[in-house]
């Protein structure tokens, strides 16, 4: 029988890897500036120097928790823009339950300060529930219905607070925000641990695989047999679950519950993946490009610190990186020569 | 010698969608290796009755048997559990995932990561996608790449490995044709004789009859939710068809 000869060009697919890459490339380009420019004006290293990347690294932490459950709600071509402000209440629960715990339940400073990050973290289940219910089992567009959540998280985050930020007086809390054992902060080890998990939760198991098919054709994937109000639930849990950790954690290194604790965050957790590689309209994007895009934002906005820039040029300088990582997305794409799915 | 028996059996299937009577008391028959086409005008019921089967409505009188046993399925996730699998016209594929990845959508081959962590099994997707797409002769340079720049053709061979891997006894294609250039379909005209030759049963609906005529064994004509007669290609002409199809 005369076979058919199908063949592909798929040789192609290197240039998608590029992609994925991109954001290091950025990162690179914008140490080799800062350097140059810290050596040139004040003769001294930018980041050769343990206090800077100290600095960065925390300064990336929190944007970035929240910035990894995003990666995932992205890529299954959605948004939640809900996650800031469930940071806040995380935070601001977090510090609540820790004072009471210490105070009501007569606890030591360490499982006090447990008490305290359980609930926040726990309190975002509801949230995730909420968000992943209204788009998977109501139909309601992402956009729309995680604007919805944000305006409930943010009133119930002012309102646990009584419109104020919580002091929490807890020497374990601190020293989980702030300490450095080796040099290392907590808040970074605890991140890389969180990087991890996510990395390995994307990339090696189902939920991960489908994640990407349903980011790629909501009809594929359900016909393939996945239950996608069930994934939609899970990815916008996960979400969730990562804003209220971010709280938590922000609450040890500022010492207090704070409703607006990530209210600026919201964007940079978008641009970070943006940066990062991934598409909003869904389908791609990996953990490793969203932190580097986590660290995009937190260099350029150290950095610009560093060589003493008015700090308004940090608005600037991110939102140019964003509009240039989209552009090069596009040109890349253009160039792969995809089809462009309805 | 001992009959042989059809992998599928319609009997007198019926259903109607409101005051529409979209099937009335169908019946036709699929053996193994055996293509069946369904022809049929606009309406007359041919995607109905194939979703009857495919678990995607309900029928409400009649039978369907599979192997002699009658099915009634709930969903399509059951039917191809069952070894009935179905083809779109659409050719829906995650784009951003290799040939592999698609043809386990759903039901990825696990391993232990350090011998403890499940972890994707990327190397056996590769593998089983490799030998597939071998028995269907399309050769790939770059199996994890992902299918977004294949081509129509390239899109509908994915679908039928996958079938194929997952030893769909049935294989049921709606117009798979209807979206492709005129060398794509040959393509795929070429890969149901795959099909065919591995002994699976083959329904293909299309509306092209030089197509009908090249691959089907048999061509089972609807009109307007009826059977309309029943013929082989070698022994009727296309105006025979289209006057059973329009009922002249
Ligand atoms: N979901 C539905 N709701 C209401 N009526 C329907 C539905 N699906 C099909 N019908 C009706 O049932 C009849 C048979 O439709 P069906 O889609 O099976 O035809 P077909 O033979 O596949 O036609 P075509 O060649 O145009 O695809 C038509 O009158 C159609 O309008
Ligand atoms: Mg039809």
């Amino acid at each position: 029988m005369a076979a058919p000869q199908l063949q592909v060009n798929a040789g192609k697919s290197i240039l998608i890897r590029i992609a994925e890459l991109r954001a290091w490339l950025f990162l690179i380009l914008l140490i080799v500036f800062f350097e140059s420019w810290a050596r040139a004006a004040y003769g001294m290293s930018f980041i050769v120097n343990l206090y800077n990347i100290q600095s960065i690294t925390v300064f990336a932490t929190v944007p970035l928790m929240l910035a990894l459950g995003q990666t995932f709600v992205i890529i299954s071509a959605g948004i939640d823009l809900s996650l800031g402000f469930v940071m806040g209440l995380s935070s601001v629960v977090a510090a609540h339950m820790a004072n009471i715990a210490a105070a009501q339940l007569g606890l030591g400073p360490f499982p006090a300060m447990m008490f305290g990050i359980l609930a926040g973290i726990v309190v975002t289940f509801i949230p995730g529930l909420v968000n992943g219910w209204l788009i998977a089992y109501l139909r309601v567009p992402p956009f729309i219905g995680t604007l919805g959540m944000y305006g409930v998280a943010r009133g119930s985050a002012y309102l646990a607070g009584g419109g104020m930020t919580v002091a929490v007086n807890n020497e374990w809390y601190s020293v989980i925000g702030n300490s450095r054992p080796f040099g290392i902060p907590v808040l970074v080890m605890i991140a890389v641990v969180a990087i991890i998990i996510m990395h390995y939760l994307l990339s090696q198991t189902r939920f991960g695989q489908h994640t990407y098919a349903l980011g790629a054709s909501k009809a594929a994937a359900s016909r393939a047999g996945i239950n996608i109000k069930m994934l939609t639930m899970r990815i916008y849990l996960l979400s969730g679950l990562t804003a209220g950790l971010a709280g938590a954690l922000y609450t040890g290194r500022f010492s207090a519950g704070a409703p607006q604790a990530g209210e600026p965050l919201l964007l940079d957790s978008i641009a970070a993946v943006v940066i990062g590689g991934a598409s909003l309209f869904g389908g791609s994007g990996t953990i490793w490009g969203t932190v580097a895009g986590a660290l995009v934002i937190a260099v350029i906005q150290y950095g610009l610190v560093f060589i003493d820039v008015e700090p308004f040029w940090q608005f600037i300088a991110v939102g140019t990186v964003i509009i240039i990582s989209v552009l090069v997305d596009q040109a890349q794409r253009r160039f792969i020569g995809g089809r462009q799915v309805e | 010698m001992s009959e042989r028996q059809p992998i599928l059996s319609v009997r007198n299937v019926s259903k109607h969608f409101g005051g529409v009577q979209a099937l009335d008391k169908v019946s036709f028959d699929v053996f193994p290796g055996e293509v069946v086409a369904l022809a049929g005008d606009n309406g007359a019921g041919k995607s109905t009755v194939i979703k009857a089967i495919s678990g995607v409505y309900p029928y409400e009188d009649g039978d369907i048997f599979l192997d002699g046993k009658r099915i009634a399925f709930a969903t399509p996730q059951e039917a191809r559990d069952n070894g009935i699998e179905t083809i779109y016209q659409d050719l829906a594929l995650a784009d951003n995932l290799s040939i592999g990845a698609n043809i386990f959508l759903g039901r990825e081959p696990m391993k232990r990561l350090f011998g403890i962590l499940p972890a994707i099994d990327r190397k056996r997707m590769a593998e089983a996608a490799k030998e597939t797409m071998k028995r269907l002769d399309f050769h790939v340079d770059r199996l994890d790449a992902p299918v977004a720049a294949f081509s129509g053709g390239q899109r509908q061979a994915v679908a039928i490995g996958r079938a194929m891997y997952w030893n769909a006894r049935l294989v049921i294609m709606d117009e798979p044709t209807a979206a492709l250039g005129v060398p794509e379909q040959r393509k795929v005209i070429a890969l149901i004789q795959s099909l065919k030759a591995e002994g699976k049963g083959i329904i293909f609906i299309s509306h092209n009859l030089r197509d009908i005529f090249e691959v089907a064994d048999r061509i089972v004509v609807f009109r307007r939710g009826e059977n309309a007669g029943e013929r082989t290609p070698g022994t009727v002409s296309a105006d025979e068809i289209v006057r059973l199809m329009v009922g002249k």
